[in-house]
């Protein structure tokens, strides 16, 4: 009876894999926000209310110059959103965020007012990872939700196996690492060893705003404030947590399989 | 001897002035504490409070069956103190971080070494507890483990395939939460809340808020209560369905395995529907919540919920009908009622030995004083046991999700937080779905905190995954923890 009514399931529910990326993507919830824009033009002079409501401390605005919003330390509560009365920073409702350079992910200065999106690996590396990547997660100092939703790519609906990804049990069957959390000080040799496990030639991936820049716990003598601070990271993708789409999204651009933004 | 002293009584969600917390002299606290224990109580919170250049022992117990909590604290003290565990098990890890954290002492306890410390080159480096014998072999695991999960050592003293003892050792996910809490509430705190345990956001974010309105004596609107009991009930049904989920995947058992990872996801997309993030963070503020569910929102998250919930009705079943699951299920990884009690185990693993424990239930506060949710039990131990006490919370919380978005109360959803009032120490407790958040604030002169206590479930339970293993066979090892699904970062803070 079970195999008979397991298969019958299957053929009520059909294929549960989204069509993304050769059809659209799954819409992100509609308060989410997505990526964010920073117009300073629209900043009021001398106008600095969107500073102090950061929890982070991802905003900055020195004396003369544009506000600086940095999306890597960003947890996306949306409250310099709310804290700016003539709307120069803006939700996109874009999930598309991964860049391959920290200074990528800083907004504000005139053509800089949204992220610089990931470009592809170079050509060599593309031969060998474009439709076989193979990671190792490490987890330094995460909370469990970047994790969470890394793992969810992994499921049915977003079935990571379908590009060649796949996350593999030791660092030495890996071509990289994918790093979630802040880097604890008791996971950093942890960490340096697994990064050296991993035969050449290598990439990292920081995912979340931990990984990038220390997250909530941004500076404290316990952390190492992000990945980058052990090891080197060749792509940046921002969120607390990022959503999978978002994280989805940084690979396919990592490997050269989703086109670059187009241009206005 | 101060016979006559009285641990001093509260509710949850309470607070009580800091002189109001009678006095024993250390030796004489432990004593108190013990009996208190002894009683029935149950150790939530065992903590230090620096003073001058001593500190202070504060215990917060619960009497379930009584619906209270009480707290005491000892006279401050330096260098050393007789140890609790010995008469009270369920201690030893709050002894050891007491003596991690202020450098205290607990004379007699049997096992005292770091809870989270580095010694330079990562926690697990140090003394393990050793079996002697030819053909005893030792097993260590972590801190990076195979899957996406996060790390811990784990130090297996075997006999063959016969697991004699584990030794956890945790510490790698440290990140200072509790130090940076001295002198908060700062910007930053909130944040950090929801990411002691990002799994748990809703749960450590509502005992946090919690704290802070009992110091400032905040009513927050019943509707905000409203909707934080169907958050933290959401949450509940994404991390039990995952759970039965990777529960099934652990017995290579693959259509449930499938069906739950997908509906984990769905049910955390009802939480993004509310807030915008799949695990509820930003949602929880003090004083209320920050974003509302209106009528046509939550008629869109009631549809949705009653598919998924089907959804996991179905793959649940085949998981309960397939004998292969139940043989690999039954009697696996048994911890009995006695040593659960013992240990102070919380949550589905306590009531997976057959312990009625649910705070919900026993120690009720914010929406759960109007409505409560039948604990469930189950009394064999075992895997088994913790993936049935997980379904009948799913059934559960589905039942209570469609009886409440059915009657919201009206009204606001954000009320002023108000201040902290100053020199209070104020409990809050939280069923979440590992079992008891607990977090404790003492506040200083200015209104500011001076001591924050979290006690993540976990920090009781991982115990438990350590007796579930003894006798059992290696192999059965990751099976056994994903029945208990632990939190490392809510332990290591």
């Amino acid at each position: 009876m079970f195999a008979l009514e397991t298969i019958a399931h299957r053929l009520r529910q059909g294929c549960q894999t989204m069509s993304y990326p050769d059809g659209p993507a799954p819409a992100l919830p509609d308060r989410h926000g997505g990526a964010l824009r920073v117009d300073s033009a629209r900043c009021a002079a001398g106008c600095d209310a969107c500073v102090p409501v950061c929890p982070t401390r991802a905003i900055t605005r020195l004396p003369g110059q544009p506000v600086a919003l940095d999306l890597g330390r960003c947890i996306f509560c949306s409250a310099c959103v709310e804290a700016c009365p003539p709307h120069a920073i803006t939700q996109t409702n874009d999930h598309r965020m991964a860049v391959r350079g920290r200074g990528d992910l800083v907004l504000g200065k005139p053509g800089e007012e949204e992220v610089r999106l990931a470009a592809a690996l170079d050509e060599k590396l593309r031969k060998l990872f474009g439709r076989s990547l193979r990671l190792r997660q490490v987890s330094a100092g995460g909370c469990n939700a970047c994790e969470a939703d890394t793992n969810v790519l992994g499921t049915i609906g977003w079935d990571l196996g379908r590009f060649g990804i796949q996350f593999v049990a030791s660092p030495r069957h890996a071509d990289g690492l994918l790093i979630t959390g802040a880097v604890s000080r008791n996971m950093e040799l942890a960490l340096k060893k697994s990064y050296d496990a991993v035969p050449p030639p290598k990439i990292v991936i920081a995912v979340g705003a931990c990984a990038i820049a220390g997250g909530p716990f941004v500076d404290h003598p316990q952390v190492c404030n992000g990945a980058a601070a052990v090891v080197p990271v060749d792509l940046f993708i921002p969120g607390c947590p990022p959503h999978p789409l978002t994280i989805l999204d940084g690979l396919l651009r990592l490997l050269g399989r989703v086109e670059r933004r187009l241009p206005p | 001897m101060n016979a006559t002293l009285e641990f001093a009584k509260l509710g949850n969600a309470t607070s009580l002035p800091w002189a109001d917390v009678p006095e024993w002299r250390a030796d004489e606290f432990v004593a108190a504490t013990a009996t208190e224990l002894d009683r029935g109580g149950r150790l939530c919170a065992w903590f230090g409070v620096p003073e001058g250049d001593g500190t202070r022992l504060v215990a917060v117990l619960a009497y379930d069956t009584d619906n209270t909590l009480a707290v005491g604290r000892s006279a401050p003290v330096k260098g050393r103190y007789p140890a609790l565990t010995p008469r009270c098990a369920q201690a030893h890890l709050f002894e050891r971080e007491v003596w991690e954290q202020h450098g205290l002492v607990p004379e007699g306890h049997p096992w005292l070494k770091p809870v989270r410390r580095d010694h330079g080159a990562g926690p697990a480096v140090g003394e393990f507890f050793r079996v002697e014998g030819r053909e005893i072999h030792e097993v260590a695991v972590g801190p990076v483990h195979a899957g996406i999960i996060e790390p811990g050592h784990f130090r297996f003293q075997c006999n063959g395939e016969e697991v004699l003892h584990l030794e956890i050792a945790l510490g790698y996910q440290h990140r200072g939460i509790e130090e940076a809490l001295a002198g908060g509430p700062h910007r930053a705190t909130l944040s950090q809340m929801e990411t002691v345990a990002g799994d748990t956001s809703i749960a450590h974010a509502t005992a946090y808020v919690t704290v802070l309105e009992a110091l400032a004596g905040t009513e927050v609107p019943l509707r905000a209560q409203w909707l934080r009991a169907l958050a933290l009930e959401l949450e509940r049904l994404a991390n039990h369905t995952g759970d039965l989920g990777a529960l099934a995947n652990d017995v290579a058992f693959l259509p449930t395995s499938a069906a739950c990872g997908k509906i984990r996801g769905d049910f955390l997309n009802l939480t993004a529907l509310i807030c915008g993030n799949r695990f509820g963070r930003d949602l929880v503020r003090p004083g209320g919540c920050r974003h509302d569910l209106e009528s046509v929102r939550a008629v869109q998250l009631l549809k949705k919920l009653r598919g998924a919930v089907a959804e996991v009705d179905e793959a649940a079943a085949w998981l309960w009908d397939a004998n292969s699951v139940r043989a690999r299920f039954e009697a696996t990884g048994a911890v009995s009622a006695e040593q659960a009690v013992e240990m102070g185990l919380v949550g589905p693993a306590a009531r997976a030995s057959g312990l009625v424990r649910d705070v919900r239930f026993d120690h009720p506060a914010g929406w759960h004083r109007f409505a409560q949710i039948p604990v469930a039990v189950w009394p064999d131990g075992d895997v088994l046991a913790r993936a049935r006490v997980r379904w009948l919370e799913i059934q559960r919380s589905g039942k209570f999700l469609e009886e409440h978005l059915a009657a919201p109360p009206e009204g606001e959803i954000r009320a002023g937080a108000g201040q902290p009032a100053a020199d209070t120490l104020a409990v809050a407790l939280v069923e979440g779905w590992r079992g008891e958040v607990c977090h404790v604030a003492l506040t200083g002169g200015a209104g500011r905190f001076r001591r924050y206590k979290i006690v993540d479930p976990s920090f009781h339970n991982w115990t438990g995954l350590a007796l579930a293993l003894r006798g059992q066979a290696i192999s059965d090892f990751p099976l056994c923890n994903k029945s208990f699904n632990l939190s490392y970062c809510g332990f290591d803070l």
